[in-house]
């Protein structure tokens, strides 16, 4: 009989994988739900005999199975978007039953876990600090660092917090580990709960995964007897974006407001419930089996100055072949758009691609030089934040785009600090008023004569972009976390380098 | 109230239960009433206010009900890129559908994208957003 493997993740889900898989098995084949590969453009993707077919409807399929399919690609395996990679965090993506216990441990899975308790929480911490991995939600502060603090604070109880809010736009590589390899998340939340001395784990997940909610769950069951004394626990999110910052998520966790904690004191002092605990991004955590199971040195191997290992980059918007790259540091801006993205799906040339998420700077083509690396893009007034990158063609509007960023911050804001409370939305009305000037969506703006302390004459648009850099500056530096504090990010960029969509 | 007792009881033993419990009573009842909160409330140890302000700080939670069937539009960055605006821009009017604003799915290079229950569609078009919202109304 013939075998067809088809990802059941929510992205091949919601571009019609069930009808497919549906159709495959009303025709007598025998389907299999995997992982995905991650090449999104393709979904839904099926592969029979390592051949790949994508993007398939229903109605392809007996073309597919008659051998006449003009949606062959070839082998996946030697397909350039895999063949590019390299694969450590997903080495396992595609080829896996998700839930299959059987297939994670044929393939590699609790190696790691093994290796921790064969050489012990002090060694293991050891092995973590010298891969030189750092935290891949966004700050990139060192993984092994973190870990010590927690592992030599005395407690009574410790717990691993996973953050799994993954909030940005762009973003789905958090999802794709808890959707397509689950043990291998409890697996790194196991050996961090040994290396540290903790007995609990929380994996904190956005109420906008579904799917995932429900995979973690049940890998959490099924897994439960193999990572004891270890127990892990799924907790979902209530739609708060702010939530995904620690402090915040850790007040979420303990069923108060999700609003951002001052530090010191460090959660990893000081975090859930008083207790010291290890706050990580799912990716930072599902690095940590195949370090484990591999060496730190092969891990160090691989990467860009302090950038070390492999980034799980996320290519999505306005982009020809959107999907999951995983690759080693260093890797240019321009050549992950241009050549592993193909450059934008509408065929015009691209004007911007934002980095990070909506705290993220919008970058112009002329910066396609940079390398994909924490301290290059810092360097460049941006971040890499949680690797996604959205491409925008010459259609997008880039005081519109400013506007957007403004006004998320004004809407997700936790209200704690009054630069980001106050200034997000003094932000969207100067921002309003600039565009006005210019003849963009005059609707939005207030009229200033109306206005009890309106100005009697109305201030230059130098005099106004002004106002807005300055707002920003005490953004920056007046906010208590980053949602308020790299606002700035996205706004001061697009004014930098597209001045003309501003009116200037 | 029985069925609240019930949801409240299964959580007994949690560290943190109010958003779990928040979770379920607003998916039995699709809102969490004024007398839930009071019930809550009460069971946890905690005030009303301090519930209702939890209540009130997620998007997830509402105390009132929702009349209408709602379509959660992504509206991120990402799905902008891919045109969401301009399909928002010629949205034909249910008057018993409401859409929402979503900030992302994890779908974002396939979108614009859309979540109808816990149900994921992508690459949406007019054509196709319309036909959804037809199913709703
Ligand atoms: C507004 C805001 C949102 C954030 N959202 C996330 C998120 O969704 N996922 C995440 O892992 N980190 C997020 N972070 C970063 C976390 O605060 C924290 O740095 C991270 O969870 C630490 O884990 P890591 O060291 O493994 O990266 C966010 C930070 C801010 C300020
Ligand atoms: S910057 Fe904004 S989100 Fe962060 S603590 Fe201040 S008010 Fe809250
Ligand atoms: S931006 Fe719309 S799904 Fe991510």
């Amino acid at each position: 009989m013939t075998v067809v493997r088809i990802s059941d993740d929510a992205l091949a889900i919601a571009c019609g994988a069930d009808d497919v898989a549906d159709a495959f098995a009303k025709a007598g084949c025998s389907v299999e739900r995997v992982s995905s590969w991650g090449m999104q453009w393709l979904e839904p993707l099926a592969e029979i005999d390592g051949m790949g077919f994508g993007p398939l409807e229903a109605s392809d399929i007996a073309r597919v199975l008659d051998g006449t399919s003009a949606k062959a690609i070839g082998r996946i395996e030697e397909h350039p978007f895999i063949a590019k990679q390299q694969r450590f965090t997903f080495a396992r993506a595609g080829k896996t039953r998700p839930l299959s216990l059987d297939d994670y441990a044929v393939n590699g899975g609790w190696q790691g876990l093994a290796k921790a308790r064969e050489i012990g929480g002090q060694a293991t911490i050891a092995q973590v600090t010298e891969s030189g991995l750092r935290g891949r939600g966004g700050a990139g502060f060192p993984a092994g660092i973190k870990w010590t603090t927690v592992a030599n604070a005395l407690a009574d109880q410790k717990y691993i917090v996973c953050n799994a809010d993954e909030g940005d736009s762009a973003t789905f590589a958090d999802r794709m580990v808890m959707e397509g390899d689950p043990f291998m998340l409890i697996e790194g939340m196991a050996i961090a709960g040994l290396a540290v001395g903790a007995s609990k784990g929380y994996v904190y997940i956005r109420s906008e995964y579904p799917h995932a909610i429900a995979k973690m769950e049940a890998a959490v069951r099924a897994s439960a007897h193999i990572v004891t004394p270890f127990v892990a626990e799924v907790r979902v999110g209530a739609g708060a974006y702010v939530c995904g910052e620690e402090t915040s998520l850790l007040n979420s966790l303990e069923g108060k407001r999700g609003e951002v904690r001052a530090k010191p004191p460090l959660p990893a002092l000081e975090g859930l419930f008083g207790k010291p605990t290890v706050v990580n991004n799912v990716l930072t955590l599902a690095a940590v089996p195949w370090i484990m199971a591999n060496g730190a040195a092969a891990y160090a191997a691989v990467g860009f100055g302090r950038s070390k290992g492999t980034m799980p980059i996320q290519l999505a918007g306005n982009v020809k072949h959107g999907g999951l790259f995983e690759i080693g540091f260093g890797v240019t801006l321009g050549e992950l758009v241009m050549t592993i993205g193909g450059g934008t799906e509408s065929g015009r040339p691209v004007r911007a691609v934002q980095v990070g998420g909506p705290l993220g700077a919008y970058h112009p083509p002329a910066e396609f030089h940079l390398p994909f690396d924490y301290e290059a893009f810092a360097a460049n007034d941006g971040l890499i934040g949680h690797a996604g990158l959205t491409v925008f063609d010459d259609t997008a509007d880039m005081s519109a785009q400013a506007r957007f960023a403004m006004n998320f911050c004004a809407v997700e804001s936790c209200g704690k600090c009054t630069p980001c409370r106050i200034g997000s939305t003094r932000g969207v009305e100067l921002i309003d008023r600039i565009r006005a000037r210019s003849g963009r969506a005059a609707d939005k703006v207030e009229t200033l004569p109306q206005m009890h302390n309106a100005r009697r004459a109305p201030r230059s648009l130098g005099d106004e972009i002004a106002l807005l850099e300055d707002l920003c500056e005490t953004m920056k530096f007046g906010s208590l976390c980053a949602l308020g504090g790299f606002t700035p990010y996205p706004v001061l960029s697009a004014l930098r380098h597209w001045p003309e969509d501003f009116g200037a | 109230m029985e069925r609240l007792e019930q949801i409240i009881a299964s959580h007994a033993g949690r560290e943190g239960p109010l958003l779990p419990i928040l979770h379920d009573v607003q998916a039995e009842w699709g809102h969490v009433s004024e007398d839930a909160i009071r019930a809550i409330a009460s069971a946890l140890n905690l005030s009303r206010a301090d519930v209702h302000g939890v209540v009130s700080f997620y998007h997830d939670f509402h105390e009132a009900p929702e009349p209408h069937a709602v379509v959660k539009l992504c509206r991120a960055e990402a799905c902008q890129a891919r045109g969401v605006e301009a399909l928002v821009a010629a949205l034909p009017d249910y008057p018993r559908v409401k859409v929402e604003a979503i900030y992302c799915l994890g779908l974002c290079s396939v979108g614009p994208n859309a979540m109808i229950g816990s149900k994921v569609h992508a690459r949406l078009d007019a054509g196709k957003l319309g036909a959804l919202m037809e199913t709703l109304a």
